[in-house]
C-alpha cells in the first residue's frame, strides 16, 4: 500500500483526516484521474452522439458530472448523464433485518443501442456492479457496457472486470474505502479516504 | 425502525413515516419506467387476506407485490356472517402453515390484525380494521400532500364527514399531527367522537368555519347504513350542510386541495363537479397508493433471515 498522506493544499474544512484514516486519492488526483478516463473512453467509444453516462449513487454522481464536463471540454460533446440506484437488485436484501435507505434514479433517456459506461466510486466485490448491469436491462438494450470505477480494491467476488480504474488501492477486505466532499457531502473538493476495521460497521 | 407489522399510525415514529414516504418517492420512479418491476421481492409470497369486500385497496396492495416480483395471493372470505374470533385465527393459523412473507389483512371488527399478528410467524400489514385503523391511506394521503404543497408541516387539514365510523378519518388524524400539521374536523355532531379534542384536532359542526383558511379538505365517503336516521336524518340534508361544492370551497385557500379516499358518492359528501375539479387530487391518491404499499412491503417484508430448520 502506498498511500499518498501528503494532503494537497486544498481546503480540508469539514472532511479532517482522523488517525485511523488516510487519503489515498485527493481532488487534484481525481481530476487528473477522470481527465485521462475521459481521453480513454474517447478513444474507444465508436459513436459519441450514443454515448450514455450512468452514475451509481451515491459516490458515481460527482464522478459522471465531472467525466461529462470533461468530455464536453476535450471533443465538445454533450454527453448524457443518468442516475441509477441499485439497491432494489442487490442480492444481500434478506440478511439484514434494516432495508436499506434507497436512492434517486433519473434515467433522463432509454438506454436502446447506446453505449452505456456505469461510473462507481469504489468497486469492490463486483455485486453493485451486477446489481447495476440488471438494473440498467430494465432500460432498454445497451449497445455495450463498460464500467469506470475511480477506485478499484480487489476483493472481487463475480467475474466484473473494470474498462477503466482511476487508482488501484490494495485495502484489506475489513477496511472501510469512500468517496466524500469537503463538506461532509459530495461537493466541492472531493477525496478517497481509507478507514481502517476498527470503525467499520457492515459491509456497504 | 420500521416494526415487524403495520398495525396503525398510531404506533408509528414520525421518523419511520418520514422512511415510508421517502422510500416510496423512489418506488413512484418504478412506476415511470418501461418495465415497471423490480426483483426486490423475487419468491416471496403476500397474502391478500381480506375479511371484508375491497376492490381498490386490494387491487392497490396487488400491484405494489407484483412491480416487486412477489407471488400474491388472494384469499377472500364473506364476513358478512359474523364470524366467531375462533374461525378467523383458524384461517390465520391455516395461511401461516402455508409460509407466507407477509399478510395484508382486512377486517370489519377493530383490532383483528392485532389478533392475528399475535398468532402469525409472518409480519402483518393492517388494510383497515372495523372504525380503528387504516394505516396505509394515511401514508398515501401524507405523500399526496407533501407532494402538492412541498410539506405537511405548518398545514391546515380539514377533514369532514363520518369521523365517528372512520378508520381513514382516524389514521389521518394521527399522521398529519404527527408530521406537524394542525386537523381540523367537520361532520355533525353525532358523526363527532366524544373527547376527540385529546387526539389534538379542533372540532367544528359549522363547515364554513372549519374550512376557513383550509390547504387540505378531505372529505370522507358516508355510509349508506349510517344515513338510516340513528346519526343523520337524510343524505340531502348531509349534503346541504357537509356536501363540498364550488361555494363551500371558497372559504379554504384559494390553493386548497380536495382529497377523498374512495369510492365517492357523487352529489353527497361531493358536489358532482368537485371530484373532477383543477384542485382534485383523488386519482394521484389512487396512484400514490401503489408507491405507499410498495414502500411499506419493501420495509417489511421478508426482512428477516429464513430458517431452513
Amino acid at each position: 500500500m502506498t498511500p499518498s498522506q501528503t494532503n494537497s493544499s486544498n481546503a480540508r474544512a469539514a472532511g479532517a483526516t482522523r488517525p485511523n484514516q488516510k487519503t489515498v486519492l485527493d481532488d487534484v488526483g481525481i481530476r487528473r484521474a477522470l481527465m485521462r478516463i475521459a481521453h480513454e473512453i474517447l478513444e474507444r467509444c465508436e459513436d459519441l452522439e450514443r454515448l450514455y453516462l450512468v452514475a451509481i449513487p451515491n459516490g458515481g454522481v460527482p464522478l459522471a458530472r465531472i467525466l461529462g464536463a470533461n468530455l464536453k471540454e476535450i471533443a465538445g460533446v454533450d454527453v448524457i448523464v443518468g442516475v441509477l440506484d441499485t439497491t432494489l437488485y442487490r442480492d444481500d436484501l434478506n440478511t439484514g433485518s434494516e432495508r436499506p435507505l434507497l436512492r434517486d434514479t433519473e434515467m433522463p433517456s432509454a438506454v436502446d443501442e447506446r453505449f452505456v459506461v456505469l461510473v462507481d466510486d469504489v468497486v469492490k466485490t463486483g455485486r453493485t456492479i451486477r446489481a447495476a448491469m440488471d438494473a440498467l436491462m430494465d432500460f432498454g438494450r445497451p449497445k455495450t457496457v463498460q464500467v469506470v470505477g475511480l477506485i478499484d480494491r480487489g476483493h472481487r467476488e463475480l467475474p466484473i472486470k473494470l474498462d477503466y480504474v482511476g487508482k488501484n488501492v490494495p485495502t484489506e477486505p475489513m477496511e472501510l474505502v469512500r468517496l466524500r466532499g469537503d463538506q461532509g457531502n459530495l461537493e466541492g473538493a472531493l477525496e478517497v479516504v481509507v478507514t481502517d476495521a476498527t470503525e467499520r460497521g457492515a459491509t456497504p | 425502525m420500521i416494526g415487524t407489522d403495520l398495525l396503525g399510525i398510531e404506533d408509528l415514529e414520525r421518523e419511520s413515516i418520514e422512511r415510508i414516504l421517502h422510500t416510496a418517492e423512489r418506488m413512484q420512479e418504478v412506476g415511470n419506467r418501461v418495465v415497471k418491476k423490480v426483483p426486490t421481492l423475487r419468491g416471496r409470497t403476500i397474502v391478500n387476506l381480506f375479511f371484508e369486500p375491497s376492490t381498490r385497496t386490494r387491487a392497490s396492495f396487488e400491484i405494489a407485490g407484483k412491480r416487486l416480483s412477489a407471488d400474491v395471493i388472494n384469499f377472500s372470505t364473506d364476513s358478512s356472517s359474523l364470524k366467531k374470533a375462533e374461525s378467523i385465527l383458524d384461517t390465520a393459523r391455516t395461511l401461516d402453515a402455508m409460509d407466507p412473507d407477509v399478510v395484508v389483512v382486512r377486517h370489519g371488527v377493530a383490532g383483528v390484525p392485532k389478533r392475528i399478528a399475535d398468532v402469525l410467524s409472518a409480519p402483518v400489514i393492517n388494510a383497515g380494521d372495523g372504525a380503528h385503523e387504516h394505516p396505509t391511506q394515511a401514508l398515501l394521503d401524507l405523500f399526496t400532500v407533501r407532494k402538492r404543497k412541498g410539506r405537511i408541516d405548518g398545514l391546515t387539514i380539514t377533514i369532514v364527514g363520518d369521523i365517528l365510523h372512520s378508520r381513514v378519518a382516524r389514521s389521518n388524524i394521527y399522521g398529519f399531527i404527527k408530521m406537524g400539521a394542525e386537523v381540523r374536523i367537520a361532520a355533525p355532531p353525532p358523526m363527532i367522537p366524544a373527547a376527540v379534542e385529546t387526539l389534538g384536532v379542533k372540532a367544528f359542526t359549522s363547515l364554513r368555519e372549519a374550512l376557513d383558511g383550509a390547504d387540505v379538505v378531505m372529505a370522507l365517503r358516508i355510509q349508506n347504513e349510517r344515513l338510516s336516521g340513528t346519526y343523520l336524518p337524510s343524505v340531502r340534508e348531509y349534503s346541504a350542510t357537509f356536501g363540498i361544492d364550488r361555494e363551500t370551497l371558497r372559504y379554504a385557500k384559494d390553493d386548497a386541495i380536495v382529497m377523498h379516499p374512495g369510492p365517492i358518492n357523487r352529489g353527497v359528501e361531493l358536489a358532482h363537479d368537485i371530484a373532477d375539479h383543477q384542485h382534485s387530487v383523488i386519482l394521484d391518491q389512487v396512484r400514490n397508493g401503489v408507491a405507499i404499499r410498495m414502500a411499506v412491503l419493501y420495509l417489511i417484508a421478508g426482512r428477516q433471515e429464513r430458517s431452513f430448520g
